[in-house]
């Protein structure tokens, strides 16, 4: 036993296996932070007891205190590069990396069984690495991550043995064709999700459906775009008892044995509630799955880029019952009416860009997401790429649902103006923050002044992310959110007229935080230095793509990208040269 | 809704620069506006836009905006560029024709433009289609191979299918053609 002798203490009426065992019940994270402050020795056991830990920033941290803090360590969740990473801003080799968890984590013998990553650098060698060292590893989790090939993929399918779960979510996978689906041995049994869409490369068919039969729990399976239609009959047909599904090609002749087939094949797999892919299709052949769509709690259609607005909405009208809805925004702003009168269970929308360059096309505006706040109350997360927005639509939507707790509009020119009035967007999203009082998460864009901010600091209580960009007209902005918002935990601002006075106003504030994101805003390398030496638990980092080094480089000038994040453990040692840590 | 007394009407004036920035700033924001080489936002760069490529001047193209993962960018641009680049090419036999040819299917745009190649590649008519009656009347009836080995009268389903389903051309000729054409 690691903690020692029994002592009872005379507050501590019941023995530590007891504790232990309520403390099982407790399982957010916070909870469990809370839990280990009440004493020593609740944090003693609370510590051994430990096994799911969540770091938002892999930076915050090393490999070797969190093991030494949590050694029964069995499931790691990591995110590694900032979030405007995903839209390019970061340049190559920022860091991230995995392998140094990896190595640390098999030195160290913890028993890691599973592993969920955003944004991470995934080499082959940590994959392999992994797939040596955890003999119950159980479940991997990528999510926009980089840096592997199939070939790591092959030595987690073929190494270990009880693997559950193996979910690739839009990750750059460099595809050295389909062998690695081979390496599932054939005593592999175990499987209850494989997520390979975003594969690009062919992938062995018959490996496929072998493994699928041989996996009585699989419960969630998505394929990639090379998995053809009659393939995908075939392993419906083993795989019944799916209740999350992703089509790989969906293209096929509807007076076909094949297509027949497929329709009756679907008709009994009556536990799908999720459906997503159709990452090609024929629109003729989306009849077949109109039955199950009846029970449909969640339909991704927003790679679909083949369905038209009158198909997605002849399909809409069998989803009753859903709740999550991301597609594209060829549905249109009647489509969104349709989903409007037709989900009355929607929670979640996400309307993605079908054309993200042509900012005039924008099948969607204001309208739709009007449509959709006044037929679905229960709405609370939405994603909207949008051609215009007005105020008088969002002041409609807040007043229509009050209970967003995620509200990110992306308007495809983004300094637009209400194209009504000219105004900026302000009141339209004071509406929105003052309405919704439980928001946790806003992305603005469109026209915007100080006063939105205004708003926001007044407002946004408890706002934990805010992304800003081409907005506000002075530090003002920045400082009414720094001061207002208590609960902020991730601010990330692009392309706004923010500056020193504003970042070094209040630097206590920082370790409040997770981290801070500026990029070509009006901040000096002065400012950075200084907030970098009055705050040494705060890692500032710079990134200079321009030839200059750090020493030609005036204090005064402007930096270009500025990161900034609370951590333990001072400058990380794997900085490429463009990161300058002050 | 009052406006501090700092904020001048000027902010809210539909103007297509940053916010906060006036005539003299507009050059300096220029410079820290991250933009690709080729196009700028419309304001910003007005004086630039006549030494651009024709880029139609509402377009621009800012670094990150707007803000979709790569990875769905990426893949929505491989549609639409595969469909551009990639090609189809299939083998088109003709009965009596002493060696195939080869054609892009990706370069038409319907069937009569593809037919047309076809009477003009290897010079014969084909007759009118008709769903009813396939090409009766004519000599020469298209036929194609599709995914499942069958071969099948060109024309019958939908183009985007017979385009993702079509893996070979053949010319049939003389009484084999006109038996194809017959409703049963």
């Amino acid at each position: 036993m690691f903690w020692g002798s029994r002592k009872t203490i005379d507050m501590n009426y019941f023995p530590d296996e007891v504790l232990e065992h309520v403390f099982d019940f407790i399982t957010s994270h916070k909870d469990r932070n809370s839990v280990s402050l009440v004493c020593k020795s609740w944090y003693k056991i609370e510590k051994y007891s430990r096994q799911r830990v969540f770091l938002g920033n892999c930076y915050s941290i090393s490999p070797e205190r969190l093991i030494a803090r949590f050694p029964g360590l069995k499931s790691l969740i990591l995110k590694g590069k900032p979030h405007f990473a995903d839209f390019n801003l970061v340049p190559d080799d920022w860091g991230g990396f995995l392998y140094p968890w990896i190595k640390a984590m098999a030195k160290s013998r913890i028993g890691l069984e599973e592993l969920r990553l955003k944004r991470m650098v995934v080499s082959d060698e940590s994959l392999e690495l992994l797939s040596e060292s955890f003999p119950n590893f159980k479940s991997l989790v990528l999510v926009s991550c980089e840096g592997f090939t199939t070939d790591g993929l092959a030595a987690i399918a073929a190494n270990c043995r009880f693997l559950r779960e193996l979910d690739l979510q839009e990750n750059e996978v460099e595809d050295h064709r389909g062998y690695w689906l081979s390496c599932f041995p054939g005593s592999c049994t175990s499987l209850v999700s494989l997520n390979f869409a975003c594969l690009k490369g062919e992938i062995n068919l018959a490996s496929l459906e072998r493994l699928v039969a041989r996996s009585p729990n699989l419960k969630s399976l998505r394929l990639n775009r090379a998995v053809p239609f009659d393939t995908l009959q075939r392993l419906l047909i083993r795989a019944p008892q799916l209740v999350d599904l992703g089509t790989g090609s969906y293209i096929h002749d509807p007076s076909s044995e094949a297509y027949n087939k497929l329709k009756a094949a679907i008709q009994n797999c009556n536990s799908i509630r999720s459906l997503s892919g159709f990452l090609e299709v024929a629109p003729c052949c989306m009849p077949a799955i109109y039955p199950i769509c009846e029970n449909l709690t969640f339909l991704n259609l927003s790679y679909a880029a083949g369905l038209q607005s009158n198909e997605l909405t002849r399909l809409i009208h069998h989803c009753r019952k859903l709740q999550r809805l991301w597609i594209l925004d060829c549905i249109g702003d009647k489509g969104l009416g349709v989903v409007a009168s037709t989900c009355k269970e929607l929670q979640e929308l996400r309307v993605f860009p079908s054309d993200p360059f042509d900012a005039g096309n924008a099948a969607v505006t204001e309208e739709g997401l009007v449509l959709v706040s006044e037929g679905c109350p229960k709405l609370n997360s939405l994603l909207y790429f949008c051609q215009q927005m007005t105020n008088a639509a969002l002041i409609t939507v807040a007043k229509n649902c009050t209970n967003f707790i995620r509200f990110r509009l992306c308007i495809l020119d983004p300094i637009k103006p209400d194209p009504v009035t000219n105004q900026p967007l302000d009141e339209g999203f004071g509406a929105i923050v003052r309405s919704c009082k439980g928001l946790k998460r806003l992305s603005l864009s469109g026209l915007l002044t100080d006063q939105v901010f205004y708003y926001i600091g007044m407002y946004a209580k408890k706002l934990e992310m805010l992304s800003i960009a081409f907005a506000g007209n002075s530090d003002k902005g920045m400082l009414y959110v720094l001061n207002g918002c208590k609960k902020l935990r991730k601010l990330e601002i692009r392309d706004c007229p923010f500056g020193d006075t504003a970042l070094l106003e209040d630097m206590g504030k920082y370790e409040t935080m997770r981290s801070l994101w500026m990029s070509t805003c009006e901040v000096t390398l002065g400012a950075c230095k200084v907030l970098a030496k009055k705050m040494p638990s705060l890692n500032v980092e710079i990134i200079n793509e321009s030839e200059q080094t750090e020493f030609n480089l005036d204090d005064r000038q402007k930096v270009d990208k500025m990161y900034l994040y609370r951590t333990l453990v001072g400058h990380r040692k794997d900085a490429p040269e463009f990161v300058w840590l002050l | 809704m009052t406006f501090e007394k700092d904020l001048n009407i000027d902010v809210t004036e539909l103007r297509l620069g940053l916010p906060g920035t006036s005539e003299e700033s507009e050059r300096q924001a220029s410079t820290t506006l991250r933009i690709s080489n080729k196009r700028a936002l419309p304001s910003v760069a007005a004086e630039k836009q006549c030494d651009q490529e024709t880029a139609p001047p509402t377009k621009a193209q800012v670094v990150g905006w707007p803000p979709i993962r790569s990875y769905r960018k990426n893949s929505l641009q491989t549609k639409k560029t595969e469909v551009e680049t990639s090609g189809m090419y299939v083998k088109v036999s003709m009965d009596g024709a002493p060696y195939l040819r080869k054609v892009d299917l990706k370069i038409y745009k319907g069937y009569p433009e593809v037919l047309k190649a076809l009477e003009d590649m290897f010079k014969f008519k084909i007759g009118k289609y008709s769903e009813r009656e396939g090409y009766n009347g004519s000599e020469f009836v298209p036929t194609y191979e599709d995914k499942d080995g069958d071969w099948m009268l060109v024309g019958d389903v939908p183009w985007e299918m017979f385009v993702n389903s079509c893996k070979r051309l053949r010319i049939m000729k003389g009484s084999e053609a006109r038996g194809l054409g017959c409703v049963v």
